[in-house]
Parts: structure tokens; C-alpha cells; sequence
């Protein structure tokens, strides 16, 4: 078999080993991971105060103070920065530990639709509560 | 005589995690990990209140009446525990993608920073909980 780093050619050390992580292709995953990770540790100060300010309230009270347009906004970017945060940290557990390739892949695509579809669910009961 | 299927060739195999002392790095590691995975799960719960709070108050009252139980104070303790830590642990991680705490000495003290900020913010958010009478009338029966 012809490994990636027998291929020495005209290439640089870092050309070869380029793409060699479990992943394949991890910076921009990387950098996305932390940039979502900021975004909700932020969101998530917030949302400790929206929870100070509504938990024990009435249905009634709850959905008048998720629709001011603030909170409204506020949740949504949490929960498109967490869910992202969620599934991008759970890849690259699955990433490390699962090494056959269809379980990999199975278990990586189960994952995308799961969580695409809960996030939707959040965003759409959202929008429902607060236009 | 015929032979029977290759037995497996029984060679020595390189120690592996179970020789390792554990260390505060290595645990707080796997921890990070393993909250990580446990708030994934409580992001359903989450989802459950966000819709059934837009479906209407009878489906609320379902999900306020199951976070309000044994149960479910339970999970949401372990939620609060798990969310603290990652929230701790993963700026601490930032400071090391920064090139920071990265003497031996230095991470120790922020895991044990870490552990102590935890341990504090849950039990400060669990005393308010408990004492702002959180599940109001979903838990007490009356509005108190």
C-alpha cells in the first residue's frame, strides 16, 4: 500500500502531513469548535439570567418574556451556537474512538440528522412563541 | 492430521491506560469529554421544554411536572453539575490553545480552580433553586 508519507516528492514535511488525523480534515472543525464554544459560554451567562427570571412563572408569563425580541434572539443564537458546539464536539469523540468506517460514518450521519432536526424543532417553537 | 482454523498468535501487547497512575490532567480530560456527551443528552430535555412551551400550556405543565420530580431534579442536577464543569474546563482548555498554563504546576492549579468553581456555581445555583421555589405551582401544587 502506498502511504501518504512515502509520496516525498517535491513536498514539504507539513504537505505530508497534512490530513493525517483522525479526522482527515480538522482545523476548520478546530477553529469552529472554539468559536462556538466562546459563543456559548457567553449565551449561556445569559441564559442562566432568562432562567433566574422565568422558572416557577406560568406558561402565560413564560412565552410573554421568550417573546420580547431580546431574549427571542438571545435563545436562538444559543441553541444554533450549542447545537453546533454539541455535534461538532460529539464528531470528534467518534472521530478518535470509532475506528471502523461504517460505524464511523453511521453513527456520524445519525448524528447530523438527529440534531439538525432538534434544532430545527427549537428554532420553529421559537419563532412560534415569539411572532 | 488436518489443522483447524489459525489460533490467534498470543504476543505481548504494549501496557495501556489501565498501568497509568491518574493523573489531574488525564482525569479532568476524559471528564470534559464525558460532561460533554452527558449536556448533548440534556440538550433533548431542553428541546422538550422550548417545544412543548410552544405547543401550550398543558404540554408546559407536562415537562414542569417532570423537571419538578425526583427524577428529573436529578437529571437537571446532573446537568447543572456537568454544564459548570464543561463551561470551567473549556476555558481553561482556550488559555492552553492560547499557549498559557502549560507548566505542570500551572495546570494543576487551574484543575483544581476548575473542580472548586464547579462545586461552587452549582451549589450557589441549586441554593436559589430550592429557595426561589422554582416549579412554582407545577411543583408545590399553588403558587407560593
Amino acid at each position: 500500500m502506498n502511504m501518504k508519507w512515502d509520496n516525498h516528492g517535491m513536498k514539504t514535511p507539513l504537505a505530508r502531513a497534512r490530513g493525517l488525523g483522525a479526522s482527515h480534515a480538522a482545523v476548520p472543525g478546530w477553529i469552529r469548535l472554539r468559536v462556538t464554544a466562546i459563543g456559548t459560554a457567553v449565551l449561556s451567562l445569559w441564559f442562566l439570567w432568562f432562567l433566574s427570571q422565568t422558572i416557577g412563572t406560568s406558561h402565560a408569563e413564560f412565552t410573554a418574556k421568550l417573546a420580547d425580541p431580546r431574549n427571542a434572539i438571545c435563545m436562538l443564537l444559543l441553541i444554533i451556537a450549542a447545537f453546533t458546539h454539541a455535534v461538532l464536539g460529539n464528531r470528534e469523540i467518534v472521530e478518535d474512538y470509532i475506528h471502523n468506517e461504517f460505524f464511523k460514518l453511521s453513527k456520524l450521519v445519525g448524528m447530523y440528522l438527529f440534531f439538525f432536526a432538534l434544532a430545527t424543532a427549537c428554532i420553529f417553537s421559537i419563532l412560534k412563541i415569539a411572532l | 492430521m488436518s489443522q483447524s482454523a489459525p489460533t490467534k498468535t498470543q504476543r505481548p501487547l504494549s501496557p495501556h491506560l489501565q498501568v497509568y497512575k491518574p493523573q489531574m490532567t488525564s482525569v479532568l480530560s476524559i471528564l470534559h469529554r464525558m460532561t460533554g456527551v452527558g449536556l448533548t443528552v440534556g440538550l433533548m430535555l431542553f428541546a422538550w421544554w422550548l417545544v412543548a412551551a410552544a405547543i401550550g400550556p398543558g404540554a408546559y405543565a407536562v415537562f414542569m411536572n417532570f423537571a419538578g420530580s425526583p427524577v428529573g431534579m436529578l437529571l437537571l442536577f446532573g446537568f447543572t453539575l456537568a454544564f459548570f464543569y464543561h463551561l470551567a474546563n473549556g476555558i481553561r482548555h482556550l488559555f492552553w490553545d492560547s499557549g498559557l498554563l502549560f507548566k505542570i504546576e500551572n495546570a494543576y492549579a487551574a484543575g483544581y480552580f476548575v473542580l472548586f468553581v464547579t462545586v461552587l456555581l452549582t451549589f450557589v445555583t441549586w441554593e436559589y433553586v430550592l429557595f426561589s421555589h422554582p416549579f412554582g405551582e407545577y411543583y408545590f401544587g399553588e403558587t407560593p
